[in-house]
Order: C-alpha cells, then sequence, then structure tokens
C-alpha cells in the first residue's frame, strides 16, 4: 500500500507517457495486493486510514520519497526482485492463507520486475549522467535492504532464506547494467527490520498525513 | 501506378466523393492540406487534452478518502495517458510526430481544452469531473466515431466506452457524496456549482463565432455544431442532477415545452476567453508541471535512446 502510494506520487510527472502508464499501472497491481492482504486482517480503510505511524508495519525501504526516476527504479528493483521471491515461496504453500493471493501477485510481480530489471539496464548502460545518477540511487537506498529478510510475525516463509536469490538475481542484473552491488552493510543507523516494528523514517509522517486527512476529517462518513 | 499523375482538381474530386458517401478517409489516401492541417490541429489539442487532464484529477491520488476511491482515480488517470497516446498514434498517421506535438504544447503553439485549467480544490471535484466534464466530452466525442478521418475516428470508438465509464464512476462518486453527511453533500454541491458553467464552454464558442466550424461540418469531422452538442449536453444534466439531489447553478435553467429542450441563462464568454487567452486559475501551473516533468525526464529518454542504439549496433554486428 505503502509503495503503491508512492508510485501514484509520479501521475502527471513521468519522464514519458509510456511511464506514466506503467507506473499507474504498477501502483494499481500493489494498491489491488495491498487490499486483499488488509481484508484480511480486517476493514482495509480503517487499517489504511486510521492507524499511526508507529502502527504501520511496511519495510522502510517502500516509504522511501520517490527521488528521481533512477532512485524509484532502484527502490522497485530492490522491492520486486524481493517479492516475486516471496510470492513464489508463498504461492507453492497450498495450506497458507496467502497462497490464493500470492498466486496471483506473482504475475503481476514478475512483471514489475522485468519492469524494473529493463529501467535498470537502460539507465546503467545508458549516458554517463544516467549511469551515475543509477549509481546513486542504488547505493542510497541499500542500508534500507537487509530489513527485506528479516524475520516476519505471522508469515509462513522465513525472509532469511530468500536472500541468496535475491543477491544473484540483483547482481545479476545490475552486471548487465554495467554496475555492481553496493557495498556497505545492507543495515542503516537503525537496527534492520526497524519498520516491521513500526520505527520508520522521517518523510512516511508525511505521506500518512497527506494520505489520511480526508478520511480523517469525516469520521464515520463513507466514500 | 506508373500512368500519369492526376491532377490536383481530379484528386479533390474523388475525395470529396469519398466524404460525401461516408467513406473513410485513410493516411495514405489523398487530402486537402487544410483537412490535414485541420485534423492534425483538432487531434493535437484533443491529445495535449488528456494529458494536462490528468493533472486536476493526479491532484487527488494522494488524498483519496478509501481504498477503493483511490484505484478508481488511479486507473482513471492511467487511462487518460492511455487516450493520449492513441491520439498522438493517430495524429502521427498525418505526418507529424509526437515530440513535434509536445514542443508546440510546451511552447504554448497548441492548446488543450479550457476545462483544464480549473483548480481541482476538494474530493468532490474528482466526482464532478467525472461527471460534467467526461459528460460533456463524450457529448463532443460520440459524434467523432463517425468522423470522416479513419484513424481518429477508430481510436475515438475506444476513448468513448472508456470514458463513459469515468462518466458514471464520477457520477457515483457525487451520488455517494450527495447521500452522505451533510458536509459531504455541501461539498457535492460546491463542485458542482464551481464545474457546470466551465463544462458547458467545453462546446466551445457559439455557433455565430465558431470560426472553424462550416467547413470541419462540411468535411464531416464535426457532425453537430457547438450549440446543439451544448444544448443535447444540458438537456441530459438537468435530470441527472435531480436524482443526484443536486442543484445547477443557474437560475434561469428550465423546461421550455415549445422547444422541447431546456433553456439556459447566458454563458460568461468573457471568462471563456480569458481562460483561452491563458489567464485562467491554473494556465500557468498546468504548463509549468507538463513542461518540468518534460525536462526532468529528459536525462532518461537521453539513457533510453543511447541504449537503444549501442544495444542495436551491437546486434547488427552479431548478424552481420
Amino acid at each position: 500500500m505503502v509503495l503503491s502510494h508512492r508510485l501514484g506520487e509520479w501521475a502527471g510527472h513521468a519522464p514519458v507517457l509510456e511511464e506514466e502508464v506503467a507506473l499507474a499501472n504498477i501502483a494499481l497491481d500493489l494498491l489491488g495486493q495491498a487490499r486483499v492482504l488488509l481484508s484480511l486482517v480486517g476493514d482495509e480503510d480503517e487499517l489504511a486510514y486510521l492507524r499511526e505511524e508507529r502502527a504501520f508495519r511496511n519495510v522502510q525501504l517502500v516509504e522511501q520519497p520517490n527521488g528521481d526516476f533512477a532512485h524509484t527504479i532502484a527502490r522497485q528493483l530492490y522491492f520486486s526482485t524481493y517479492q516475486q521471491l516471496l510470492y513464489e515461496r508463498l504461492a507453492g504453500d497450498g495450506e497458507s492463507p496467502f497462497a490464493p493471493v500470492a498466486a496471483k501477485a506473482v504475475k503481476e510481480v514478475a512483471y514489475h520486475r522485468d519492469h524494473a530489471e529493463h529501467w535498470t539496464l537502460r539507465l546503467g548502460d545508458g549516458t554517463a549522467e544516467s549511469h551515475a545518477r543509477m549509481r546513486r540511487a542504488l547505493d542510497a537506498l541499500w542500508r534500507f535492504t537487509g530489513e527485506l529478510f528479516e524475520p516476519v510475525e505471522g508469515l509462513p516463509v522465513d525472509p532469511a532464506a530468500l536472500r541468496d536469490g535475491w543477491l544473484t538475481s540483483v547482481t545479476d542484473v545490475l552486471r548487465r547494467a554495467t554496475l555492481t552491488l553496493p557495498e556497505g552493510p545492507q543495515a542503516g543507523a537503525w537496527t534492520a527490520g526497524a519498520g516491521r516494528q513500526g520505527i520508520h523514517t522521517e518523510p512516511f509522517g508525511r505521506m500518512l498525513a497527506e494520505m489520511q486527512h480526508l478520511h480523517r476529517s469525516h469520521p464515520g462518513a463513507t466514500w | 501506378m506508373t500512368t500519369t499523375a492526376p491532377e490536383t482538381g481530379a484528386l479533390e474530386a474523388v475525395f470529396e466523393a469519398a466524404v460525401a458517401a461516408d467513406e473513410r478517409i485513410e493516411p495514405r489516401d489523398w487530402m486537402p492540406d487544410a483537412y490535414r492541417a485541420t485534423l492534425v490541429r483538432q487531434i493535437a489539442q484533443h491529445a495535449h487534452s488528456e494529458i494536462i487532464g490528468m493533472q486536476p484529477e493526479a491532484n487527488w491520488i494522494t488524498r483519496a478518502p478509501s481504498l477503493r476511491r483511490k484505484a478508481i482515480l488511479m486507473a482513471k488517470v492511467q487511462d487518460e495517458a492511455g487516450h493520449g497516446l492513441y491520439l498522438y498514434s493517430a495524429a502521427e498517421t498525418l505526418g507529424t510526430g509526437r515530440d513535434e506535438l509536445l514542443d508546440k504544447l510546451h511552447a504554448g503553439r497548441q492548446r488543450y481544452s479550457s476545462i483544464f485549467n480549473y483548480p481541482t480544490l476538494t474530493w468532490a471535484d474528482v466526482g464532478a469531473i467525472g461527471w460534467l466534464v467526461d459528460g460533456a466530452a463524450i457529448t463532443n466525442q460520440v459524434p467523432l466515431c463517425r468522423c470522416s478521418y479513419g484513424p481518429y475516428a477508430r481510436a475515438m470508438v475506444r476513448i468513448c466506452k472508456e470514458e463513459s465509464f469515468h462518466q458514471r464512476q464520477g457520477y457515483e462518486l457525487l451520488l455517494a457524496l450527495s447521500r452522505g453527511t451533510e458536509a459531504q453533500h455541501a461539498m457535492a454541491q460546491d463542485a458542482v456549482d464551481r464545474w457546470w458553467w466551465p463544462s458547458l464552454m467545453m462546446f466551445g464558442p457559439p455557433d455565430d463565432e465558431s470560426a472553424h466550424s462550416a467547413q470541419s461540418m462540411a468535411w464531416k469531422i464535426k457532425r453537430h455544431s457547438n450549440d446543439e452538442l451544448r444544448q443535447r449536453f444540458v438537456d441530459i444534466c438537468v435530470p441527472q442532477a435531480e436524482s443526484l439531489g443536486l442543484t445547477l447553478p443557474d437560475p434561469d435553467l428550465r423546461w421550455n415545452e415549445e422547444r422541447g429542450h431546456h433553456d439556459f441563462g447566458p454563458i460568461d464568454w468573457d471568462e471563456f476567453h480569458e481562460v483561452l487567452r491563458g489567464n485562467g486559475p491554473c494556465n500557468e501551473q498546468r504548463i509549468t508541471q507538463r513542461r518540468k516533468a518534460h525536462e526532468e525526464g529528459a536525462w532518461v529518454r537521453e539513457a533510453a535512446a543511447a541504449y537503444a542504439t549501442k544495444h542495436a549496433a551491437e546486434h547488427g554486428e552479431a548478424t552481420a
């Protein structure tokens, strides 16, 4: 839901018309997935609009501001690669309540990853400027990737098991894009896993303020 | 093919006969230069309107009050980008490029619909745009599905299907507000009050002041006059407003038994001309955002082009 919101901010600002369509398409897929997942737990709007920052459990990576197009693509590459691996696992577990959601989402996420991969190649192996921007974006977001592999309560898959596959996949795309994996720790000053405990980065509160203000201004109204 | 090229007069006769017989003119057919120029102008303006028209609605994506409404709005804005793409493609069949048209838009040398120079100040505006603005657009565009130029007519068939869906969603959004709390109802009424007159202006100047109308109708690009379409729209909206439980902000609006139509009050054409001249509430903001997106995206487009060139060359060497 959070990443979908961030992608929604691109509407009307994308570098080419085709990307207006693509980014909105990805945002819609993600929102659809979020709505199904939230509905498994309770009322989707109550969960989206009436929780405060400390009650959100999203990873910090997805709440990061869009930045330039390279930042958005780096965030998409890191996250969609993770999502694809996760959903493949979840879809394979017939016992899990997540299996039907994951089975549908995995097709969408494969498209998202493909989109991120192609843009990583174009930007990494495009011009000197696009290469430098992609490099900076990958570096800046790197410290938020460790959290992806921390255990999540109630999830039947241990995300730590996805780390090797994720590293292999991302490394391969970056190599083909004439880039390399960033160096440095995959965690920032915060312990990895902070988002999962409701500890977020500063831009997130502002994002929620914008997202929730209308809903909160009319308590009990239906839309 | 190899015989002597017929005189322009003969080509013109073939063209006129095709138009008279309601046949479609296709990209490879001969057509008068003025017909081509009129279509480029009209299709480009239409495409630009889709692109600029994303802004007032995208303004509310991040603030949509429920996840369902947010999904609907995102899908709508995405459709508009898609419509822009169809229309630029249709314009390109007339021998002009999308980049060239976008440059003209950015330089202020081609227009977009005056309606998108009005601001979306509340959530209800999203509904009013769907109901009134898309409603007016459909009234204008359905006859274009029979326009004499084939690629434009075919684009309109696809676009009209999606537009009527958006229009129903806008109506449904307003209905939810109108039947909601007092504050929501007031929000809906305020939005309709602000969008009604600008929507009527979407049909263009009155028939006696419309510069291109007569020729466009003779060429069957247009099928009905501005005033005819405007009247049709008013007649459609009145009962819809009633079932919405909202009023239209026109004290002169009443049924005229004799005409079989609704009479309505005078339109403020001074305001219309001011907006067209660039002095509407958001003209500056809309074009600035469009230019900014384009300029800030330049490095991305350059990267994509450089990548394509590199890899096309590699591919060429590999197969050579």
